[in-house]
């Protein structure tokens, strides 16, 4: 654990849309060290995939950024277009979610996966290329038949590993896995999970996993973060908080899913009333209030920072 | 699911081959649809080719056993069917010229002025949607999309007129009408250039025209693709902005584009009626409109079974062109 491979320090990100500025990340911060791995959670429009985009500048144009991100010692917002290029995917590769159309449907499924290797120039030529799409799909479970596959002939566990095989194409140093079991089937999931930590304890790959299963997490991530409403609410090492949660709203996540080996969890999974806010119009002081069990008078006006909970552990909560 | 490669290439050949019966059974169609049409209109055919004027009645029925209009509808079907397949399409009342032959003679006109217009502003016109849509709202955009919107709400023969007195009859840049300069006894490359010379108005009034369709076709097309994931990927991989549009929005979005350009081809026969009026262009548009006024009816009923059979014909090749390009058609 020494050079961080990423680094963020007070990111903040604004939409600019037609109905004004939307924050929709709103000071985050966290090292990430080579090897390591950190689970990002949160309800849809936390700004979690927000986020992800973010790290690899892929954000549309206008978005409104502030703060330092530091991947592999460079500086991100400081690069060149030409620059941007370089890293990305060579140093952060992202998966994204493979029930979208994050795969183009006129090109093979191989021809997809050598893409970033002919762009890159990681490999010296098309034969170097095709032998070493041919071991990725081995490598996440493919028969190398499928590379001559086009994304519709594909189920969607198989182009979840397709998009898993096209982000290892150069050998990043940082996976950012964006919902990358979401709209799988629980088997399906299962698989890859196991694959993504496979993938890890062969190599220093450093990972960060984002979902709103806070379940899933607790397999694949060391440290896990929270997120509600653009920021960090809750952070420190993943069971930890998946078990003994102190932020409130952690607390309410993870009693939503039953815990095995406890009967009682498993008849009352207990829900969260209310929605998340709209980034667009966030309630005063701490953004949880409105839902929160214990919220107090002071809730309503202070938005409380990040604070020590516990032995590597942070929680922004005034009752902490 | 693709265990394979044969499935997927045994379902394209289906899918063509099921468009390929389709088109001849359309084409059968229209053969008698184009029949029975002009038993309709034609009630008196001898009558017409007298405009009116007095003609004993022995000769009307000597002509009427001539042209077998005293057979019975079936027969004289049959003569119809037998005599399209022999490429007889009977006389032209106007020149006494057997259609076939005027048809032909027309033909070259016709595609080289439609030909030219159809491929420059399908190339121009794709080009152009596609600037427009990754640059959207932005001024390219704006002067792309509402130029070419001007020439496309204006009806062609209008716009031919307004370039015709402006270029040919105010300024004299530009011949007013035909191919060639009359008694011109010009070869080579000096007739050449008097086709050029003479062909520039009505290929540019037509490429205006057509022009619109093929941006804003593609403009929106583009649009509805900008917004996919696919691109995002693209975009994370480290390709370059001009590397993720003509790579991989390009040819996503071109597809509704394919299909326009194919039925536009189909009209390149037919496609230029009142333009080449207007500019005395002498292929099978300024032979249609002659033969309206006429009426020719002959002459008219080959031009439409023509017309039609090229419809029908880019129609087809647009879904082979589809299938080639988009792997999802298989047994659809």
């Amino acid at each position: 654990m020494s050079w961080p491979v990423l680094s963020v320090k007070d990111l903040t990100i604004t939409y600019n849309s037609s109905a004004g500025l939307v924050p929709a990340v709103r000071g985050v911060s966290f090292d990430l060290a080579v090897g390591e791995s950190l689970g990002l959670a949160g309800e849809s429009g936390c700004g979690k995939s927000t986020l992800a985009n973010s790290l690899l500048r892929l954000l549309p144009e206008g978005t409104v950024t502030s703060g330092e991100v530091t991947i592999d010692g460079q500086d991100l917002f400081a690069l060149s277009p030409g620059g941007l290029r370089a890293v990305r995917w060579t140093t952060g590769a992202i998966v994204f979610q493979g029930a979208l159309h994050a795969l183009n449907p006129v090109q093979t499924a191989g021809r997809q996966v050598r893409e970033p290797m002919h762009v890159h120039e990681t490999v010296a030529s098309d034969d170097e290329a095709r032998v070493r799409s041919r071991q990725l799909f081995e490598r996440v479970g493919l028969s190398a038949n499928l590379l001559e596959a086009y994304p519709h002939q594909l189920s969607g566990g198989q182009r979840q590993r397709v998009l898993i095989a096209m982000a290892l194409a150069c050998d990043p140093q940082l996976l950012i896995a964006d919902e990358p079991t979401t709209a799988l089937d629980l088997m399906v999931q299962a698989q890859v999970l196991a694959l993504i930590a496979e993938l890890r304890e062969e190599s220093s790959l450093s990972l960060i996993f984002i979902t709103h299963d806070l379940s899933v997490l607790t397999c694949v991530a060391d440290r896990l973060a929270i997120m509600y409403a653009g920021r960090i609410v809750e952070q420190g090492p993943s069971m930890d908080v998946f078990q003994n949660a102190t932020h409130p709203y952690t607390k309410a996540l993870a009693a939503a899913f039953p815990t095995i080996g406890d009967p009682a969890s498993r008849k009352a999974p207990s829900g969260l009333a209310g929605d998340p806010p709209t980034p667009g119009a966030l309630p005063s002081g701490c953004p949880f209030h409105p839902r929160c069990p214990l919220a107090e008078d002071r809730c309503r006006t202070i938005e409380p920072d990040l604070r020590s909970s516990g032995q590597g552990r942070e929680a922004a909560c005034v009752l902490i | 699911m693709l265990t394979t490669e044969q499935p997927e290439s045994r379902g394209r050949t289906r899918f063509i081959l099921k468009k390929m019966l389709g088109s001849l059974l359309t084409l059968v169609f229209v053969l008698v649809f184009n029949f029975v049409l002009f038993r309709i209109v034609q009630s008196d055919p001898i009558g017409s080719l007298f405009r009116g004027r007095n003609v004993p009645a022995a000769k009307i029925a000597d002509l009427r056993t001539a042209f077998g209009l005293d057979e019975s509808l079936w027969v004289q079907f049959w003569a119809y069917v037998r005599q399209t397949f022999q490429l007889n399409f009977g006389i032209s009342y106007q020149s006494r010229q057997p259609v076939w032959n005027e048809i032909v003679s027309a033909i070259p006109a016709t595609v080289a002025l439609v030909g030219i217009s159809a491929v420059l502003s399908a190339l121009i016109g794709t080009v152009g949607g596609v600037i427009a849509a990754w640059r959207r709202n932005t001024w390219k955009d704006h002067a792309i999309t509402s130029g070419t919107m001007v020439f496309y709400s204006m009806p062609d023969f209008w716009l031919g007129m307004i370039l015709l007195v402006g270029f040919a009859v105010v300024l004299g840049w530009f011949p007013v009408g035909g191919m060639t300069d009359a008694g011109t006894s010009a070869t080579g490359v000096a007739l050449l250039l008097d086709r050029i010379h003479h062909i520039f108005l009505p290929a540019l009034t037509l490429t205006l025209a057509y022009l619109g369709e093929y941006a804003l076709v593609t403009r929106s097309s583009l649009l509805d693709v900008m917004g996919e994931d696919y691109l995002t990927v693209a975009r994370a991989k480290g390709l370059r902005d001009v590397v993720v549009r003509n790579k991989h929005a390009v040819p996503n979005a071109l597809l509704p584009v394919v299909t326009l350009t194919a039925i536009n081809f189909g009209f390149v026969l037919s496609g230029a009626i009142a333009v080449e009026a207007v500019f005395s262009w002498p292929g099978l548009g300024k032979a249609t409109a002659d033969a309206i006024r006429g009426p020719d009816l002959p002459m008219l009923q080959g031009l439409f079974l023509l017309f039609s059979a090229a419809v029908i014909f880019f129609n087809l090749l647009a879904d082979i062109a589809y299938a080639w390009l988009d792997p999802r058609v298989e047994g659809a």
